[in-house]
């Protein structure tokens, strides 16, 4: 593991211990589920998301994109009558057709990635409003197959991992949060969307870091130029990086699609891809291109959920949610720059300026 | 000595994490003098001037200007004392007019509080600047209208526009063409005749022997000995250098003909496309492109390499006509191209030196579909080994290397596969004696294996020296081709200029 994952590494251990410290509900069998159903959704489309980042590139399209193919998938279901599996074909290859026009756009007509993908969340927003008539729409208690069971079922843990945990909760002299959690793992089911997760960047880990294609990711990423020089085509390997991002967009949109079982066409997934950037960035990704790692990018991802827990939990108002995602986001990357205690002075100047101005 | 001493290095010493960069070192400069700094890279020349500039501070010594101690802890402090920099990469914005980049930083305002610049004022001031150096351009011509050479001597007139009396010029002529070198000489010769003292950075050591009254050499960061006037010549200033004789500096090839491997016939390309190139080079050869800058060498190598496009012509490898659409397909037949600009197109910089050795055939690295990380290793190791590229392991970052060590990478790089035609672009551009050795050794071994060898570089004295048969450009057009025993300067120039050679 390199720095930069054992960084972002630290900090969600931090988070995890502060927040279970001011709340013991963080480690409740439900809170820990729920947590790993999110962590298992966003991580995919981050996944996709962090190989964009590394080429250099960046997508705005994917919030946008959950909602025109959430609302699809339940015309294509639900109207339509059409069966689960050629559905979801056609929900997946939709997407996967849109990363590959987003690709041909930014390589062959060169065109900068922000602009063509910023035109696509507009473009894929409206039409998504549009096709459903701006109503929202929905999956009622249908089960479609394996699309529910994927998107909200749950696999494992085997029985005696379960047994382990809930034995080892009993031990008295455990701290007493120590053995609240091992008895909340006890009962814990894990959500099919953090297996499929798993499964997911297990593959991508091998494609990024051990496959002759992720060297060329890389290579593109850090100097277009010279990877060109060296053979590689570039303008394959930056559009298929696009493709490879609308697979599992598709995939994790699938999920969500079932998961919140309702899609209002002009809401669902919005600011989705911003969680993205954010975990890839948080979890080492640089804008730049070049830099980043799938277990990075899963702890970013992991940091970003455990936040939003922790707003909930620690009853902070929710509408400042996103401020305090934003302000731990920038001290996580100022800290990446600069180091720990200019960060940390940085940090303390809002406080200092009001004192005096008081 | 008459003049008085203007400037003087005490005792300087300046230690990185893990290496010492400077031990010791004093010189002195005086007025109106013009200081040849020679050493190999990683000598500590760069370190040196980094510290008189104040981007560095020393350790130890002390640094002192009209025999007074001076702190120089910032570039600002650095123009106060009157000291000028022109650097080899050009720093200024060629977006902006000439006055613009003469008076950056501190134009002349009017409006008040508004702070407005006022262009008149900055034109009137900027005239008598250019005119000192004979550059006679309206200053309110964008800077990249200009040549590399008129922006050298805008750099130039900026320094001496902050009444800079000591000017350090690192590499000024790197880029520029025999021409515009001779015009930069003459404007240094006239600025020592205005009494400006010079330190002047060049690994052409031509152009030092042309100009310096004095040289000061740098060895491992040591100072390691004087020339005067009559003492410098190119064999004392390599001496000083490495510290030892530098025999066999060119190898001569055999001389005996070989067939052709490469044969380029009727060839049109994109950035001159009135004119046909027909060549051959043949296997166990070294075949120079002598020629002024822009005259379409690298475009010619380019478009051999697949990189930039292919209008008409043939491309025939061992007899076999190729289709060469991308470096991929060029790099697969065998031909290659190690670019001029090693930080742009030749190597990935923040990438190891392992990654950047593997990357052109990374195919070949593989088991079971997956990159092997040993056979990658090996195979970097070989290279380093080979190259005797100087690094702590394969893990080196390649930014992190000095520029002979980089060159030696991209070297690295195509020679781990099997090169059927290597063309080489300015081999041996920013980099020092002993590197530039190693590196004619490798050509020269590398065309006895039977390799067609192309090297294109803008340095007479290199083409002269390595080719058995020079090919000359002249905008765009194959002027001539010279063969080894009617080498001669006057011959290349004259065909690079475009005269014709009875």
């Amino acid at each position: 593991m390199k720095k930069k994952e054992l960084g972002i590494g630290a900090l969600l251990l931090v988070l995890c211990f502060y927040v279970a410290w001011r709340n013991p509900r963080f480690l409740s069998a439900y809170n820990l589920q729920n947590q790993a159903q999110l962590i298992g959704m966003y991580g995919i489309f981050s996944i996709g998301m962090g190989i964009v980042i590394i080429t250099g590139g960046i997508d705005l399209s994917v919030g946008s994109i959950f909602a025109l193919q959430g609302v699809v998938l339940s015309i294509l279901l639900v109207e339509k009558h059409w069966s689960w599996p050629l559905a979801a074909l056609a929900a997946i290859l939709g997407v996967v057709a849109l990363g590959i026009c987003h690709g041909f756009l930014i390589t062959r007509l060169r065109l900068q990635p922000f602009i063509v993908t910023l035109c696509g969340l507009l473009i894929y927003r409206g039409m998504a409003r549009w096709i459903a008539n701006d109503e929202t729409k929905g999956f009622g208690a249908g089960q479609f197959g394996w699309l529910r069971p994927i998107s909200t079922g749950h696999f494992g843990p085997p029985d005696w991992v379960s047994h382990l945990f809930t034995g080892l909760g009993k031990i008295s002299w455990l701290p007493e949060r120590l053995s609240y959690l091992c008895t909340s793992l006890g009962k814990v089911r894990i959500p099919m969307a953090f297996d499929v997760m798993l499964a997911i960047a297990f593959i991508m880990f091998i494609v990024l870091h051990r496959s002759v294609y992720g060297r060329y990711l890389y290579a593109v990423g850090r100097n277009e130029e010279a990877a060109k020089y060296s053979g590689i085509s570039t303008k394959l390997v930056i559009g298929s990086a696009y493709a490879l991002s609308g697979v599992l967009a598709a995939i994790s949109g699938i999920i969500f699609a079932f998961y919140t079982n309702s899609i209002s066409p002009s809401s669902h997934g919005n600011a989705y891809e911003l969680y993205g950037i954010a975990g890839a960035v948080l979890g080492g990704c640089s804008l730049r291109g070049g830099e980043g790692s799938i277990i990075g990018i899963l702890l970013g991802t992991a940091v970003l959920q455990v936040l939003q827990n922790l707003v909930v939990l620690l009853g902070i108002p929710s509408s400042l949610d996103l401020a305090v995602i934003g302000t731990v986001i920038l001290i996580g990357v100022l800290v990446d720059e600069v180091g720990w205690k200019t960060a940390m002075h940085v940090a303390r100047l809002p406080g200092r300026i009001l004192k005096r101005s008081r | 000595m008459a003049s008085p001493l203007i400037l003087q290095f005490r005792d300087i010493c300046k230690r990185f994490p893990g290496v010492i960069a400077l031990q010791n070192v004093s010189f002195d400069l005086s007025a109106g003098e013009v200081v040849g700094l020679i050493g190999e890279n990683g000598a500590g020349k760069s370190t040196l001037m980094k510290i008189l500039g104040g981007i560095h501070q020393p350790d130890e010594g002390s640094i002192l200007i009209d025999g007074e101690s001076v702190h120089i802890r910032s570039v600002a402090d650095a123009v106060k004392n009157g000291i000028g920099f022109v650097h080899q990469e050009l720093n200024n914005l060629d977006n902006l007019s000439v006055a613009a980049n003469l008076f950056l930083g501190r134009e002349p305002l009017w409006a008040g509080p508004l702070k407005l610049i006022d262009q008149k004022a900055m034109l009137e001031n900027s005239r008598p600047h250019l005119k000192r150096l004979g550059l006679n351009i309206d200053p309110r011509t964008p800077l990249k209208k200009l040549s590399l050479a008129q922006q050298q001597l805008v750099e130039i007139a900026k320094a001496l526009s902050q009444n800079a009396r000591i000017l350090v010029l690192d590499e000024p002529t790197s880029s520029l063409t025999a021409g515009e070198t001779r015009l930069l000489l003459t404007t240094v010769k006239e600025l020592k005749a205005q009494g400006v003292s010079i330190i002047y950075i060049s690994h052409r050591l031509g152009e030092i022997t042309e100009i310096a009254d004095r040289v000061v050499a740098l060895r491992d960061g040591r100072f390691a000995g004087n020339l005067s006037r009559e003492e410098i010549n190119h064999d004392n200033m390599v001496r000083l250098m490495i510290g030892r004789d530098l025999q066999n500096f060119y190898l001569p090839g055999s001389g005996e003909r070989h067939p052709a491997r490469l044969e380029i016939k009727n060839l049109q390309i994109a950035t001159h496309p009135g004119r046909f190139i027909s060549f051959d080079a043949a296997g166990g050869e070294i075949l120079g492109f002598a020629g002024l800058v822009g005259a379409g060498r690298s475009e010619l190598a380019e478009a051999i390499f697949g990189v930039a496009p292919i209008l008409s012509g043939e491309v025939i490898l061992d007899k076999k006509r190729m289709k060469i659409c991308s470096s991929r397909d060029a790099i697969t037949a065998g031909i290659f191209l190690a670019t001029e600009d090693r930080r742009r197109t030749g190597l990935i910089t923040e990438m190891t030196i392992r990654e950047n050795i593997t990357l052109p055939g990374l195919w070949g690295y593989i088991r079971m579909a997956l990159i092997s990380r040993r056979r990658e290793c090996r195979a970097a190791k070989t290279q380093i080994d080979a190259m005797r590229i100087k690094a702590p392991g394969t893990e080196t970052r390649v930014m992190n290397l000095s520029g002979g060590n980089q060159q030696k990478v991209v070297l690295g790089k195509w020679l781990a596969l099997k090169p059927k035609v290597f063309i080489v672009d300015e081999p041996t551009r920013g980099i020092d004696v002993g590197s530039k050795a190693e590196i004619y050794r490798l050509l020269r071994a590398l065309a006895d294996a039977g390799v067609a060898v192309i090297v294109i570089s803008s340095d007479l004295e290199e083409v002269l020296g390595i080719s058995d048969r020079i090919a000359v450009m002249h905008e765009g057009n194959l002027a001539g081709i010279v063969n080894r025993p009617d080498f001669s300067e006057e011959k290349v120039m004259n065909l690079a200029f475009g005269k014709s050679v009875a």
